[in-house]
């Protein structure tokens, strides 16, 4: 493990990255919503808890994962 | 109901303390003969402390419980003899799947690691188990079983412990150094003292019913999430020895204990789940609710509680006889040296800290599979749910599908008895973890390297060493220590050194596995406890390093120790 402290350790890839990073930000919200678009609550709901664990596995590192959800979860406080 | 299996019945005898003038002492009296009584006094024995045994039955576990037991503790059983009959008698099983709703998602095949000599697991009925400790026990002159003698009073002191039993012909007390207490999940003796065991009761039953098969059934394991014949519940399949197959149904909290135990309800529901054609008996049923939770403190003065009595576990993954025979194998050493006047009595202590840590471990991982299996809110069942439709097609949420996970020994990394890594090694064998096991051979012969271990410390050290004389000198200078022998092992391909040079037991490493287990380079060496835990490693042979560690592993360097 390295002790040093560079100015770039803020960028480093096992913390969860909240600048802008879609490739197509508007293309991804078009899409997201249009999934949901002919389902009623119970569906979505289904679909929502199933693009979670697909992207969650996605990421892999718990760290990551872990500072996600402390992040979502402040917002419901 | 029970056709495959009778409980033996052993007798009641008379001991000659019930005649004594004066109140007979023991170092040791162990209360209750369930799987974690009868292996305290298997450990004390072979590290030389008699024991008695006190069991209010007079017979082995009625009705199979525990039904799957793990590497760890079978390691353990082979250290005290009666691992290979377990084996024998028990089932191996690899292969298994899962079924949602009207669907199987997915098969697995736990392919087995090479180069050990005990599986993963196996599934063998509680009562076969408790037999074959019970038979390995009365080889022993040092252990002391008595049946049909029941604790119904203790008075614990500073000094010693006093105890009241009642059998069937009149009642006598006896005192001793140390009550290890092992009288299972609703311990009278905790109760007797004030103490508490505390957690989570799970608002749920389950219907556990053994079966034999008629005709042939594959020897996998099926675990059924929210299936037809047990809707919005789960279901579980394996095999035990004998035919005898193991069901576990959820029942949900609402269900009515007494009439789903009766076997006109049981039948129907069973046929549904094997399939019309398969013909089976009922060999025994009884419905639990489960609970995990534990006591703050292990220890009560010189009343030390052990297996359910101290932490309790719900059945998914299978820890509470495996993780009750770990918690054991941590306090006998303990026990045996403080005994001896070996180690401050402080060591004592340290079984308290490193089996909590090993409690809490089990506990959460039972209770995670608990949550997976019968979700709490609305929520999570619709994570679990789709969950286990994704697990259909994509390997990466089988990894989330939670039946019970294996049990595993714990580490004992942060333990005041371990001494922290320093040099570089790589590989999972830091200090504080269960040594592993490989092929080894003694002379001509084949072996084990488990087999060599435990009971007392051993530093395990690799002999290809370049200057042959140093380390000649270090070893020199551990020979003499009493609780402390010498493995020496030769690296594939050297030629071993003449064994009257040797201050120990030489093995050689013909398959290269050690070292690759262990990282061995020349000289490297192990310190093991008697428990076969990793206490130290080193680069290189030190005898100051080695008694240092030692020292350390007695619990010298406690604080307040002598
Ligand atoms: C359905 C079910 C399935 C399970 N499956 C598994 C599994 O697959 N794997 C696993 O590892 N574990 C499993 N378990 C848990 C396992 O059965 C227990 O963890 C284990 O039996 C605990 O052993 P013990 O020695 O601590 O206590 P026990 O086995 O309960 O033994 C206590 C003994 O003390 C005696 N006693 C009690 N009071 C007194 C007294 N006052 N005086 C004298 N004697 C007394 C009793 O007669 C008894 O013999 C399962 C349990 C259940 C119920």
């Amino acid at each position: 493990m390295s002790t040093s402290h560079n100015s770039t350790s803020h960028l480093n890839s096992s913390h969860l990255n909240t600048a802008p990073n879609f490739s197509d930000a508007d293309g991804f919200y078009a899409a997201l919503t249009d999934a949901h678009r002919e389902l009623d609550r119970d569906q979505s709901e289904r679909l929502n808890a199933r693009l979670i664990l697909l992207l969650a596995n996605h990421i892999g590192d718990s760290t990551i994962l872990q500072e996600a959800l402390q992040v979502a979860s402040e917002l419901e406080r | 109901m029970q056709k495959t299996y009778t409980n033996p019945v052993y007798d009641y005898r008379r001991s000659p303390d019930q005649d004594a003038t004066s109140t007979p002492h023991h170092p040791v009296i162990i209360v209750g003969a369930g799987p974690c009584g009868l292996a305290a006094a298997l450990d004390l024995a072979l590290q030389g402390i008699p024991s008695v045994i006190v069991d209010d039955n007079n017979t082995v576990s009625v009705g199979s419980r525990a039904i799957c037991f793990a590497k760890r503790t079978l390691e353990i059983m082979d250290r005290y003899g009666c691992g290979e009959r377990m084996l024998a008698k028990g089932i191996t099983w690899q292969r298994g799947k899962v079924f949602f709703q009207q669907e199987q998602v997915y098969e697995f095949d736990l392919l087995p690691e090479d180069h050990h000599k005990i599986p993963a697991f196996i599934n063998l009925q509680q009562y076969y188990f408790e037999e074959y400790l019970v038979d390995r026990v009365n080889e022993f002159a040092e252990i002391d079983l008595r049946w049909k003698t029941r604790v119904t009073e203790v008075a614990t002191g500073e000094d010693q412990t006093s105890i009241s039993l009642t059998t069937p012909d009149g009642d006598y007390r006896i005192t001793c150094d140390y009550l290890l207490v092992a009288d299972g999940a609703n311990s009278k003796i905790r109760d007797m003292l004030g103490l508490e065991s505390k957690g989570q009761v799970f608002q749920d039953r389950f219907l556990i019913a053994d079966v034999v098969m008629k005709a042939d059934f594959p020897t996998e394991r099926w675990f059924w999430f929210d299936p037809p014949f047990n809707p919005g519940q789960s279901a579980l399949l394996h095999r035990q020895a004998d035919d005898v197959w193991r069901i576990d149904l959820q029942l949900g909290w609402d269900a009515d204990p007494e009439e789903e135990k009766k076997e006109e309800n049981i039948r129907p529901r069973l046929q549904q789940m094997l399939g019309d054609e398969v013909e089976f008996e009922l060999e025994w049923a009884s419905v639990y609710t489960f609970q995990c939770r534990k006591m703050d403190n292990f220890i009560r003065d010189r009343v030390i509680f052990m297996g359910d009595a101290a932490h309790q576990v719900s059945p998914f993954g299978a820890r509470g006889a495996n993780g009750g025979v770990q918690t054991v194998e941590n306090l006998a050493w303990k026990v045996a040296r403080v005994l001896r006047g070996e180690a401050p009595p402080q060591l004592l202590q340290t079984y308290n800290d490193e089996r909590q840590h090993g409690a809490d471990e089990n506990i959460r991982n039972s209770t995670r599979s608990t949550d997976f299996i019968s979700p709490k809110n609305h929520i999570s069942r619709v994570f679990r749910d789709e969950t286990l439709k994704l697990a259909k097609n994509y390997p990466f949420a089988r990894s989330l599908v939670n039946s019970g996970r294996l049990s595993l020994p714990c580490a004992y990394t942060d333990s005041p008895l371990i001494t922290p890594e320093q040099d570089d090694f790589a590989g999972p064998l830091c200090p504080g973890t269960v040594a592993r096991d490989a092929p080894c051979q003694i002379g001509t012969e084949p072996g084990w390297l488990l087999n060599q271990l435990g009971n007392r410390f051993v530093l395990l050290v690799d002999l290809g060493m370049p200057r042959a004389d140093d380390l000649k000198q270090e070893l020199q200078a551990l020979a003499d220590l009493p609780d402390l022998d010498i493995i020496g092992v030769c690296p594939a391909g050297m030629e071993q050194p003449a064994a009257a040079d040797f201050p120990g037991l030489l093995i050689s490493d013909s398959s290269g596995v050690i070292a690759e287990r262990y990282d061995l380079q020349p000289g490297s060496s192990y310190l093991l406890r008697p428990d076969q835990v990793v206490a130290a490693r080193w680069r290189d042979c030190s005898a100051s390093n080695v008694k240092q560690a030692l020292r350390k592993a007695l619990g010298f360097e406690l604080e307040n120790a002598a």
